[in-house]
Order: structure tokens, then sequence, then C-alpha cells
């Protein structure tokens, strides 16, 4: 990767673990995750446990739709300059709890601050504005403008979108100008230059992905979280995706993410958070979290490591079934004890025994 | 068939004051709908208060006529505020159904007998024009001697009203290809994306919605000027989709789109509408009373008049400046 015009020394507090290469010096350290990592060694691999230099803090936050409480997170702090993942199966609340933290959605009861600087109410415009800009799930690009215009709203604080000064060009052109650099050189980064005068529209959905997390850039964020970047992506994309998220940190950015791409997740992040029914269940760097046997249970399933052949698969589902009939003959196993060790094919056990856990929307 | 006669008839119109007013109301529809995406349905109520402001400043309460100009575009501001602030911050449709509701609100409440003194009722009201007139520095008809003919009142406000269309297409296209235009048109794509990317979406929708309205407004000024007298008659729901038709016609998103489209609509209407008159007309027409009488023909316009648009639409869906690249990306 070359010399970054748009990297974000500035960002970095002075007493986080990193230090300086987004200062223009034009090398990239090759193994930043050490360095990451570090700053994490002392901390307790437990949910809510206290970081360091924490650059995210969420206390009790509780969202419910309904009956259904779709996230119940006691406490939480995100490291400052790391990579931090969000796992957890579908429906474990980690969307929601995204659109919480950033404004777009508002939470039942609970306290989240920025920096130490409090979000409770803000909306989403203003959270962004203070640093903590998002990416979505499924991708959001402004469809009918071009890929460059595409970037240049993401700049922030421009003088030609006040409607006073928006009518006299001379007002606001030297700026559009210097973002217009910015989001060329952002375009390069991500091998989008080729189709700047393309409308965003007509972009596959790897490089829309591409798109939004450049475009996510532009509003320079001290803390960049992305909802599912890999959803959809091929694998040829998903590697350049992977330098390209590792280079945020390289930027000194901290970088939330949601994820379901395992691969992923290993390759990629200094730490990990597991969440399930709403809850945060697991927290480590990611070789502890993945053998916990918590997060293997309520997630993965017993055969997480490997792929599942076909007569695997089948030797399972027979298994399974045996197990059921066994179960049904003996009324008195059921849900009381939740967390015995599941076969494989859980999705079987929890419906058959109306253990919710796996089905939250 | 008089084919002179005809085209003399409709080029009169196509430039005339009634294209003046939807070509300014659509204006502002194109900023509401084409550039923001907001789905006003109630343009004819901006017209409405824009119109009734004049004529009741003027005529009820004997104030001068560029008091009542004033009070048209604070009107509609603050109109825009009392539809905006509970939908804005809602889906799409929720603008369409309360703007739709809030224009026969208003016209049926200028029509009320409890306001006559106000608005005169059902009646209307007139009188209110003369200083407007005073202004013209015409004094006989003008035209091209043997093609078109206005009367002297009549240019002198298709001189205003082309002149506002100017400066309001002047103020589209400076706002459009700014920053700011650029938000605009985010909101009409995703705003989601464009809150996440810190911009207050909910005050560019307002702005948006003001100074859409205030072009309504000054449509609504032109139609009083236009006939010299108003009544909630001029203020259908009707009136509203006629301009989004011109805006379809035109282009939307486009900031010569209205203005082409209100000349195109309105020479159709007419040359639609004399045409049949005159293919119905006479001893011996063109077309045979047992097919079509002469009442018949002063509808029948309407009806070509859609099934012209259903074909724009099928083949040209993008109007006559849309841009057919932006439409594929629709389709995906």
């Amino acid at each position: 990767m070359p010399a970054d015009s748009v990297s974000m020394g500035k960002h970095r507090s002075d007493d986080a673990p990193i230090d300086g290469t987004g200062d223009g010096t034009g090398e990239p350290r090759t193994d930043q995750s050490v360095g990451a990592r570090a700053g994490l060694s002392d901390v307790a691999h437990e949910p809510g446990a206290a970081k360091p230099d924490p650059i995210l803090v969420a206390d009790d936050i509780v969202r419910q739709f309904g009956g259904l409480t779709a996230v119940d997170v006691g406490h939480l702090e995100v490291q400052r300059g790391v990579i931090t993942a969000l796992i957890g199966p579908n429906g474990a609340g980690k969307t929601t709890l995204f659109n919480v933290l950033t404004g777009f959605d508002s939470p039942d009861s609970g306290k989240w601050s920025f920096n130490g600087k409090s979000l409770a109410k803000m909306p989403a415009y203003k959270v962004s504005r203070m640093g903590m800009v998002r990416t979505f799930q499924l991708t959001k690009v402004l469809a009918k403008l071009t890929v460059i215009e595409n970037m240049r709203v993401g700049a922030t604080g421009q003088k030609g979108e006040r409607i006073w000064s928006a009518m006299i060009r001379p007002l606001w052109s030297r700026q559009e100008g210097s973002n217009t650099t910015r989001a060329d050189a952002l375009l390069a980064r991500f091998k989008l230059d080729a189709k700047r005068e393309d409308f965003a529209g007509s972009l596959s959905g790897g490089q829309r992905k591409l798109l939004e997390m450049a475009r996510a850039l532009m509003a320079d964020p001290e803390l960049v979280m992305l909802d599912e970047p890999m959803a959809g992506v091929n694998p040829a994309l998903k590697q350049s995706l992977l330098g390209h998220v590792k280079s945020l940190r390289e930027d000194g950015r901290t970088v939330l993410f949601v994820e379901h791409d395992m691969d992923m997740v290993r390759d990629i992040s200094d730490w990990v958070i597991v969440m399930a029914q709403g809850q945060v269940i697991a927290e480590g760097p990611p070789d502890a979290v993945m053998g916990d046997q918590r997060v293997i249970d309520a997630y993965l399933g017993a055969h997480h490591d490997s792929e599942l052949t076909l007569e695997q698969e089948e030797e399972i589902l027979v298994a399974a079934e045996a197990e059921l009939a066994a179960r049904r003959g003996d009324h008195d196993v059921g849900g009381a004890d939740g967390h015995d060790r599941r076969t494989g094919s859980t999705a079987i056990g929890s419906a058959e025994h109306h253990d919710a856990r796996d089905d939250r929307p | 068939m008089d084919w002179q006669d005809m085209f003399s008839l409709s080029v009169q119109e196509a430039l005339g004051p009634s294209a003046v007013v939807y070509c300014l109301a659509a204006i502002g529809l194109n900023v509401h709908f084409g550039y923001t995406g907001l789905l006003n349905f109630g343009q004819a109520g901006f017209m409405a208060v824009g119109g009734y402001a004049i004529a009741s400043t003027v005529t009820s309460f004997g104030l001068p006529f560029l008091l009542g100009v004033v009070f048209g575009l604070l009107a509609t501001v603050v109109l825009a505020l009392l539809l905006g602030v509970p939908t804005l911050r809602l889906r799409a449709d929720y603008l369409a159904i309360v703007t739709i509701a809030a224009a026969e609100i208003i016209r049926l409440m200028l029509g009320s007998i409890a306001l006559t003194d106000y608005f005169g009722g059902q009646s209307g009201l007139q009188d209110f024009s003369d200083t407007f007139r005073s202004w013209s520095p015409i004094s006989g008809p003008v035209g091209i001697l043997g093609l078109v003919s206005w009367r002297a009142n009549d240019f002198w406000v298709m001189v205003v009203g082309w002149t506002l269309v100017l400066i309001c297409c002047l103020i589209v296209f400076l706002l459009m290809r700014s920053p700011w235009g650029r938000v605009l048109k985010s909101i009409r794509e995703d705003e989601d994306a464009v809150r996440s990317l810190g911009k207050n979406v909910y005050s560019y929708k307002m702005q948006s919605l003001i100074i859409g309205g205030m072009f309504g407004a000054l449509a609504g000024f032109m139609t009083a000027l236009e006939s010299a007298a108003i009544n909630p008659a001029f203020f259908a729901t009707d009136i509203t989709f006629f301009a989004y038709t011109v805006l379809l016609i035109g282009g939307a998103a486009r900031v010569l789109g209205p203005v082409a489209g209100a000349i195109i609509f309105w020479f159709l209407i007419s040359f639609l509408g004399v045409f049949f008159a005159q293919a119905t007309e006479g001893a011996a027409p063109l077309i045979p009373p047992e097919i079509m009488t002469s009442q018949q023909a002063s509808l029948i316009r309407f009806i070509v008049l859609g099934l012209a648009l259903m074909l724009l639409m099928i083949f040209r869906p993008q109007g006559i400046f849309g841009d057919r690249r932006e439409l594929a990306i629709d389709a995906r």
C-alpha cells in the first residue's frame, strides 16, 4: 500500500497504544496487530472486561421490540486503535446494538459514550460528526450519483452545503477541490478510480461495499463501524477488503465490525466480542474466544472448525433424529438443562424443544 | 379545418399565462420530488396560499399589493413548516397523505362562509390587480400579425411570469450544482446513508419543502393576476396532478424540464381542444356526430393527452430532458 495521503495521524490520542504511521512517512508497518494487541494483553477474557484505553463505553443498554429483548448489554468497552469483531448467531442483537450505538435506533434504557462524551438521545448525524461513522449490512450507495459524487457527499464541514453560500460557487469551490483530491486518493486506494464517473448504481455488490467504506472514510472517522463488510462479496475481493480493513487500523483508526465470516474474524480482529440472545456472552482475542466452550455451544456448533462432508451431515442428522426420538420417549428431558451439548444440528434440537435461543429475529 | 388557426391558438396557449403558472408550480415540485424525493401532492395548497395572500391583502384589508406578495411568501414558509414538522421525520408516503389533505383543507377553508369577509367565500375575490396592471408598460395587444396575439394584460403577466421562471430556473441551477443540491439528491437516493455521513436530513428536507413551496406561491400569484380574480375552484387537486404531468413530460430533476413540460403540455391541451372542436362542428364535420358530438369534443382531449402521457412513460420514461442511463439503474 502506497503512502496514504488521507491517513489520520491526528486522531490518535497521545496515550494510545499505537505510535504514528499515518504521519506521512510512507512506511506502513508490517505487523500492526502485535502492537495493537499488546494493549489488550492484560485485559481479562470475560464479558464486559475493562480496557486500558476505551474509545466507546456502553452501560446497561436495553432495547426491546414488544416483549422481545433484542439487546441487553450490561457493560461493554471498545479499545482504541484496534480491530474489534462483534460476532454472534443470527438474531443475537448485533445490528440492533450497532443501530443503538450510532443513533439510528433509540434504546429503552442505557447510556453510552464516545471519547467520554455521552451519546444518549443524540441523532445519528451528530454521532457521525463526532467521528463515529458506520456502514450498513445492505449497502446504501447513492445509486443515481456518480462514484465521485458519492465520495464528495462524505466530506464533512462543507461550506457549500449551507443554503446561503451554496448559490455562490467561489465560496466553496476551493474546498470542493481539496475534497475531490482526497476522494480521488481514496478511490485509488480502494481501486475504484476506473469507475470514477460511473453511476454508483451500476457497481457490483462488492464494489458497492468498497465504495461505502471509502465514502465513510471521507468523513474522516475515528471509529469505523462496519456492519457485515463481507456479506455477498466474492472470495477474490474478500482478500482486498480484508487488506483495506487492516489498513484502517494502520491509519490509526479504530474498527468495530459485525461479521459472520469466521475466517475473516480470525484473520484480522484483535479482539472479539460474542453476543447471543442480546447479551455479551464472551470476550477475548480470537483464538481464545473461538476455543471458549460457551461460544461453541451458543453459536458455532460442534463442527465449526471443519467443513462438513455429506457423509458427516448425514451422520449428524441420524444422530439428532435418534436423540429426538429418545427425548420424546422421555418427557423429563427438556428445556430445563438448556445448554447441554447439542449434537450438531442445533436448529432441529431447538425447534423441537421450543428453545428460542437461536430463533430470535 | 383551419390549420393555421389551430397552430396560432395552440402557440398562444403554450406561451401564455396558464403555461407560466404550471411551469412555476412544476419547478417547485421539481425541487420537492425531482431532487429531494419528497412526494408533495399539495402544491395546489401552496398556490392557494400565495394567490389568496395577494387578493386578501389588497381587497379585504386595503393594504399595498407588494405587502401581499411578502405575506404570500411568508405564509408559504409557515405552511411548509406546518406540513414538514410532523411528517418529514416519517416515511415519504406520510408527506403525500398529509399534503393532499392539507391542500383540500386550505381550499375548503378559503371557500367557507365563516371566512367570507376575508376570502369572499365560493365567489372569491376581485379587484386586487390594479396596482400590478398599472405597472405595465404595454398598452395594446402584442403579437406577430396574423400568427399570434395576446391581450395587453395577458402579455404583461407573461413578461413578469417568464421572468420569474427564468429567475427560478437560475436559482434551481445554482443550488443543484452545489454541495447543497448534492445532499438533496443523496437524500432522494437513501436518507439513512446521508444521515450516517453526518448530514441533518430533516433540516435539508425542510429547506427543500420551503423553497419548492415558495415557487408554488409564485405560481399562485400568477394564477390570481392572470384572471384578476380568484376563487377556491382555481386550486382544486387536479392542478397538482397537472403540474406533476408537466414535470414528468419535461423530465424530473432537470433544471429546464418544467419549462419544456409546461410549453408542450399547454400546446397539446390547446391543440387537441381546437382540433376536436373544429372536427365536430359545421354541417359536414370531419368526425361524424355518430362517433363524436361537439359536446364530447371538449373532453376527448384529456383522453388523448392521457394516452400520450402513457406512451411517453413507456417509450421515454425519463421525459424530454431525462437521462436514460439513470433510469436503467432503477431497473436493477
